[in-house]
């Protein structure tokens, strides 16, 4: 069934933390029944420290589910609550080795959870700004409403611009129906139909900016990409640009991903949209061949 | 029977009888001829297949061989039976079906409406009924088929298939049905009905994976899925899948033998089963229609508790079962089955599916009547629904978490 890691497997057999904590002074109910999963998270927060003492869950949920909230507990307990409101859902994936993309929304509920009781505690209301819609992409666990909010915010027309944006798409491809009826969908609303065949849009006309100023700009726009692959474990730096090709070094997760090309296609589109010019991103081993062959 | 564990998942797939594994295996080796060669290699593979349509025949009780084509699965007999309905009558724009089908009916239904077709969803009442009137209401030559599951997969629950394809052919209406949970299970008799194609898979009744049947009643217009070779009388091109199919045969005539069987010891341990869990567990009740369901089956809906976690213990203890939560499917919401019958979310989550077969044993029965009470009790204890000794006083009020 799923690819459950062991740790997963361990904190969902042997839940740490699990039950009514009767002195609990911030509590977090999140969660939709109708999706099947809701925690709710028992803080016992020291007043003149604010510190988390103690920690427990009640979870409604799946294997996973009841996985990320014992490993919540575990991860928070002890924290300060600056500290604890630093946790993200990958920290809570991280910390049971992953979890399959379908069920990473376990760990989302259980960092909005935290984000809820420590607001219970101090005495604030926590509203949730989360949106969940259909898993269209499996490769990277990407929603239908994170795709039309992209497409409708960019005016995004083709299926290779969703996934520069969203790296819905970028994988098996087997979402492409799906993600060409939210392009059709969405362009509806706005009293246009999708075409499969539509280019990427056209770039503007030429910036007229020095060569000095044009490497500049070209390095502020890497730089705007670079927390996105952080966040992934991955990095990338700008190595030479030579005419319109911009030779970059994709840096630890990111090099040797088997998505590197997707994530150069993602900056090209960037570039060419801060630009306003045609503008072709390649790895900087292509430098290096060129040279060698001189 | 089984050493490695306790299979109660049949209505998802059954373990291939040792039989018709016997029975295959010469069409991988020696048999390996193209039942289409004029040669002796071909012809010995062409009576083979010839078999293994009386033998269908047989168990749908048809009227004649040549009404059995085999295919690959129950989902192309689906998809044959309802796109041939469609592009055999061009001038009928309407498909009647219900809102608990097989998602072999189901999405091919949404699609057929995202191509210009509308498309009548026969809604179920609490307990998973039909309304008769309102299937009586929407029957008129508008309509291409109507396609209605014999029995659900999830529930075992019995449509009065005959009885509605009867007012199908008074109303000039095709009527397919996906026969695929009821086939073997129930007795079948198509030459006294007015069932026009009904669909079959193999794997549900102890033959092999990667074959199905479309029963096609004679004289009912037809056109095929798949075209090219003459195989199955041009109605479903492609070599035959030989071995597969002579399996189904055999499959076919053990279940016709053990029809008697699933009536009686099937039902019984069923029974027991079902009355075992509801003794022993709180606050869990039988879903779909009890006094009408097939033999095998029994669905309960356990509240207050996630159906995926319950497969994940029962696992744990060598017991498989299936769900109709919506973390089993890795989709947002719980079974369409569920939903329609309008199961409390707290409950459909947690609604476990048994489903046995002739192979099954009184002490497996035993095993599960003695785990799963613990199981629950386990889960209830981490739910936020359930206090000391019972549901929390007004659950739904004492727990509302904001919507995540």
């Amino acid at each position: 069934m799923w690819d459950y890691s062991e740790k997963v497997k361990e904190h969902f057999y042997n839940p740490r933390n699990a039950g009514i904590l009767a002195d609990a002074n911030g509590v977090g109910d999140v969660g939709s029944i109708s999706c099947g999963d809701a925690l709710r998270l028992m803080l016992k927060v020291n007043p003149e420290s604010e510190t988390i003492e103690e920690a427990s869950f009640q979870t409604f949920g799946c294997g996973s589910a009841i996985a990320s909230s014992s490993a919540l507990t575990e991860i928070i307990k002890g924290m300060s609550l600056e500290q604890a409101l630093a946790v993200s859902n990958q920290d809570i994936a991280d910390f049971l080795d992953g979890l399959p993309p379908e069920k990473m929304h376990c760990s989302v509920m259980g960092r909005e959870a935290l984000q809820a009781a420590v607001a219970n505690y101090r005495g604030e209301v926590w509203s949730d700004d989360h949106e969940e819609g259909a898993l269209i992409c499996k490769c990277f666990a990407i929603d239908s409403v994170l795709i039309e909010e992209t497409v409708r915010a960019n005016n995004l027309r083709t299926v290779e611009e969703v996934t520069h944006y969203t790296k819905a798409g970028g994988g098996c491809s087997s979402c492409h129906e799906g993600i060409e009826e939210i392009l059709t969908t969405v362009l509806a609303e706005q009293g246009e139909k999708f075409d499969p065949n539509a280019g990427p849009a056209l770039p503007k006309p030429s910036s007229g900016l020095t060569n000095l100023q044009r490497i500049r700009r070209i390095e502020e726009l890497i730089d705007a990409v670079r927390p996105n692959l952080q966040r992934d474990h991955g990095d990338v730096e700008l190595v030479e640009v030579e005419g319109n090709t911009v030779y970059v070094n994709m840096i630890g997760a990111c090099a040797g991903c088997s998505m590197a090309s997707v994530t150069l296609g993602g900056i090209q589109q960037q570039l060419m949209e801060g630009l306003g010019e045609f503008i072709k991103v390649v790895p900087a081993s292509e430098l290096a061949r060129k040279q060698a062959r001189g | 029977m089984s050493s490695t564990g306790i299979y109660l998942d049949n209505n998802a797939t059954t373990m291939v009888d040792p039989e018709v594994v016997a029975a295959m295996l010469p069409f991988f080796s020696e048999q390996y001829g193209n039942p289409s060669s004029l040669h002796q290699f071909g012809d010995r593979v062409g009576r083979a297949l010839q078999q293994a349509r009386r033998q269908v025949q047989a168990l749908l009780g048809a009227h004649y061989d040549s009404e059995i084509i085999f295919t690959s699965c129950g989902t192309e007999s689906d998809s044959t039976a309802i796109l041939s309905a469609l592009k055999a009558q061009p001038e009928r724009k309407e498909i009647i079906t219900t809102v608990v089908e097989h998602p072999a009916v189901l999405t091919l239904c949404q699609q057929l409406e995202k191509e210009g077709y509308t498309v009548h969803y026969l809604k179920v009442d609490k307990r998973g009924r039909l309304d008769m009137k309102e299937y009586i209401g929407l029957l008129s030559d508008r309509v291409a088929v109507v396609s209605v599951m014999w029995a659900n997969n999830e529930t075992g629950t019995l449509f009065p298939v005959e009885e509605m394809a009867d007012l199908a052919q008074q109303a000039g209406v095709m009527f397919h049905t996906d026969a695929v949970q009821a086939v073997g299970k129930i007795p079948i008799d198509l030459k006294n009905s007015a069932i026009d194609m009904l669909s079959l898979s193999g794997h549900k009744l102890h033959a092999p994976k990667g074959v199905g049947v479309l029963y096609l009643r004679r004289g009912v217009r037809f056109r095929p899925l798949l075209r090219g070779g003459h195989q199955e009388r041009g109605r479903r091109a492609g070599t035959e899948n030989s071995a597969s199919i002579v399996a189904l045969g055999k499959a076919a005539e053990l279940a016709l033998h053990h029809l008697d069987e699933e009536k009686t010891r099937v039902r019984q341990l069923r029974d027991r089963l079902e009355r075992g869990l509801l003794e022993a567990i709180p606050n869990c009740f039988v879903t779909g229609d009890p006094g009408n369901r097939l033999p095998n089956t029994c669905n309960i809906a356990f509240e207050y508790v996630e159906g995926e976690a319950i497969l994940l213990l029962l696992n744990k203890e060598g017991i498989a079962a299936s769900s109709g939560s919506a973390c089993t499917s890795g989709s947002l919401e719980p079974s369409h089955v569920m939903r329609a019958m309008e199961i409390p979310f707290t409950a459909a989550h947690g609604s476990i599916r048994f489903s046995l077969s002739r192979y099954n044993s009184d002490a497996e029965v035993d095993r599960v009547i003695e785990a799963l009470p613990l199981i629950i009790a386990r889960l209830r204890k981490l739910s936020p629904y359930w206090g000391e000794d019972g549901p929390v006083v007004d659950p739904e009020r004492m727990f509302a978490p904001a919507y995540g």
